[in-house]
């Protein structure tokens, strides 16, 4: 079957609402065409992560749309930009770089879309709902659209998002379609100690093992308790989203398309089955550290940007406490969620304990880091994974807690007791 | 007529964070091929390893003419070929992504050059 395009995607294509709806409607049939798609569907939402800035050539992307009279057709939500646009002195990078950053940023407002600036719209007040076509780039939240909230989103990435945005149009293809979404590769969680999966940070090394060894095959976690808490899901979902290409994953008894094994697999047969071990979970802790010592310069969490959940537990592991003079302690979130913390009087708690909150980027690629010589600490498995090569810095992986205590003494602390216990 | 040496890559490369758009070299510290330049090559790979940012690096990398003249995989990546696509449409600047069998990409080795049809079809090898 070759690509059907009904009488309106045609009139778009051709002009009819103007010429930048027609270049976006020329590059999603392209798009179309190479990934076989029988037709285009509706969308009800998108999330950009053109935004961020790569050089002149986006620039031009979006200057051109503009410059044609791109406005978005539905309600869109902009991901995280190369600089903290609210608080553009903690930028360290190039000058020239961050004026970029700034005329790309201003491009995309003009587009209609708002001014969120995080990589984690499921935080925002309008979530997408169950079963809802949406067209959402940023590899995280991406996997938390389809696997937590069940609303049906492919891997987008830049230049096809805001494409989809203008049209309001998107390829059948991919995610968006039940077939693909069936799980086929099972992971078993069931022989794991339970006081090791009643751990937060057990999630991101699941996840990133997960991400390792799934491959193109859609994963499904066997074992874990019922009802496990979002924040959970999504550092599993981020994490296997940056160590492999995981677009949706499900969690028997915790994601909308899991209330059963055999709902997820579509009921069928998978085509693999894996036991994960104590050891596998290891072996990706060792993964996710590069530094060895107790050498200490930075603490980094926040990615994806913490949520008012997370907050609440960092909250409680610095009440009444300060930071070492020589530690740098960075939590990145969206705009949103940082003026809800201002609401609450959280945000003052958190910088007395000597907190520096970081809004609309993220300090795994943006140039915040003030020291990258000394290694850093993150609760994050995506952290963990890009800051070394992004930043040139070392990284060790552990939990909110072991974060928090480290940056007490001003040295790398792990609690290893949850690794002997039996 | 597109006409280069093949850069077969020993493992997928992100384009973001592995490859510098202004240079074509691939940065990657974890990389085997690290270092390399792929500027003018016909690159080979499986397939991306997609980052969501590929599509905007791979344009970038058209845009500076640090690009491979061409991308040959086993599957289709949309990261890649979205860049390959704004470039056409930005800049009218051509760069195919052609999808073979495990046979035919096994069959190119780094240092062979290959030469591409205008409809995108593997012609030549010498």
């Amino acid at each position: 079957m070759s690509l059907e395009l009904t009488s309106d995607d045609l009139e778009m294509l051709n002009g009819r609402d103007g010429e930048a709806v027609s270049m976006a409607m020329r590059i999603i049939v392209r798009l179309a065409e190479t990934v076989k798609a029988e037709n285009l569907i509706d969308i009800t939402g998108a999330h950009i992560d053109s935004c961020l800035y790569h050089g002149l050539s986006t620039i031009d992307f979006a200057d051109r749309l503009v410059q044609l009279g791109a406005k978005v057709k539905v309600p869109t939500t902009l991901n995280v930009s190369s600089m903290d646009l609210l608080h553009p002195d903690l930028y360290r990078g190039d000058p020239e770089e961050s004026e970029k950053g700034r005329q790309l940023a201003d491009l995309y407002e003009a587009m209609g879309c708002k001014a969120t600036w995080t990589c984690a719209p499921y935080l925002l007040e309008e979530r997408p709902n169950f079963g809802e076509q949406i067209v959402w780039a940023e590899s995280n939240a991406i996997v938390f659209a389809n696997s937590v909230l069940g609303a049906r989103t492919d891997r987008y990435g830049d230049l096809i998002d805001i494409c989809a945005a203008i049209t309001g149009r998107t390829p059948a293809a991919g995610l968006h379609l039940d077939e693909n979404r069936y799980a086929s590769c099972v992971y078993e969680v069931e022989k794991l100690p339970p006081s090791l999966l009643d751990r937060d940070e057990i999630f991101p090394l699941l996840g990133a093992f997960i991400g390792s060894t799934t491959g193109t095959q859609v994963p499904v976690i066997n074992g874990l308790k019922a009802n496990q808490p979002e924040h959970r899901l999504r550092a599993l979902g981020a994490a296997a989203a940056s160590t492999g290409s995981v677009g949706i994953f499900h969690a028997v008894g915790s994601t909308p398309e899991a209330p059963t094994l055999t709902a997820a697999l579509g009921e069928r047969e998978p085509l693999n089955s894996i036991n994960v071990s104590v050891e596998n979970l290891q072996e990706m802790r060792s993964k996710l550290t590069s530094a060895t010592g107790t050498d200490l310069g930075t603490v980094a969490l926040g990615t994806p940007h913490y949520s008012i959940e997370e907050f609440s537990i960092l909250r409680s592991l610095v009440s009444g406490k300060k930071k070492h003079p020589n530690i740098d302690f960075y939590v990145s979130a969206g705009r949103d969620v940082l003026l809800e913390l201002e609401l609450r009087g959280w945000a003052d708690e958190l910088r007395s304990f000597g907190v520096s909150l970081v809004g609309d980027t993220c300090t795994y690629f943006s140039p915040i880091l003030s020291n990258t010589s000394d290694p850093a600490m993150t609760d994050s498995g995506k952290w963990a994974y890009y800051a070394p090569n992004n930043l040139g810095v070392e990284v060790i992986y552990s939990s909110t807690s072991d974060c928090v205590a480290s940056a007490i003494e001003g040295k790398v602390i792990l609690d290893e007791s949850i690794w002997t216990h039996e | 007529m597109i006409s280069g040496p093949i850069l077969h890559l020993e493992e997928p490369l992100s384009f973001w964070g592995g490859l510098d758009p202004a240079t074509g070299v691939i940065t990657d510290i974890h990389h085997p091929q690290v270092e390399v330049c792929v500027t003018g090559k016909i690159l080979v790979m499986e397939h991306g390893r997609g980052s969501s940012s590929s599509s905007s690096v791979v344009l970038e990398l058209i845009r500076n003419k640090a690009g491979p003249v061409a991308i040959i995989l086993l599957e289709m990546d949309t990261h890649i070929v979205l860049g390959s696509i704004a470039a056409e449409e930005l800049y009218g600047l051509l760069m195919p992504i052609i999808v073979v069998s495990r046979d035919i990409l096994e069959s190119l080795h780094t240092g062979d050059i290959v030469n591409i049809d205008p409809k995108n079809e593997l012609v030549s090898f010498s």
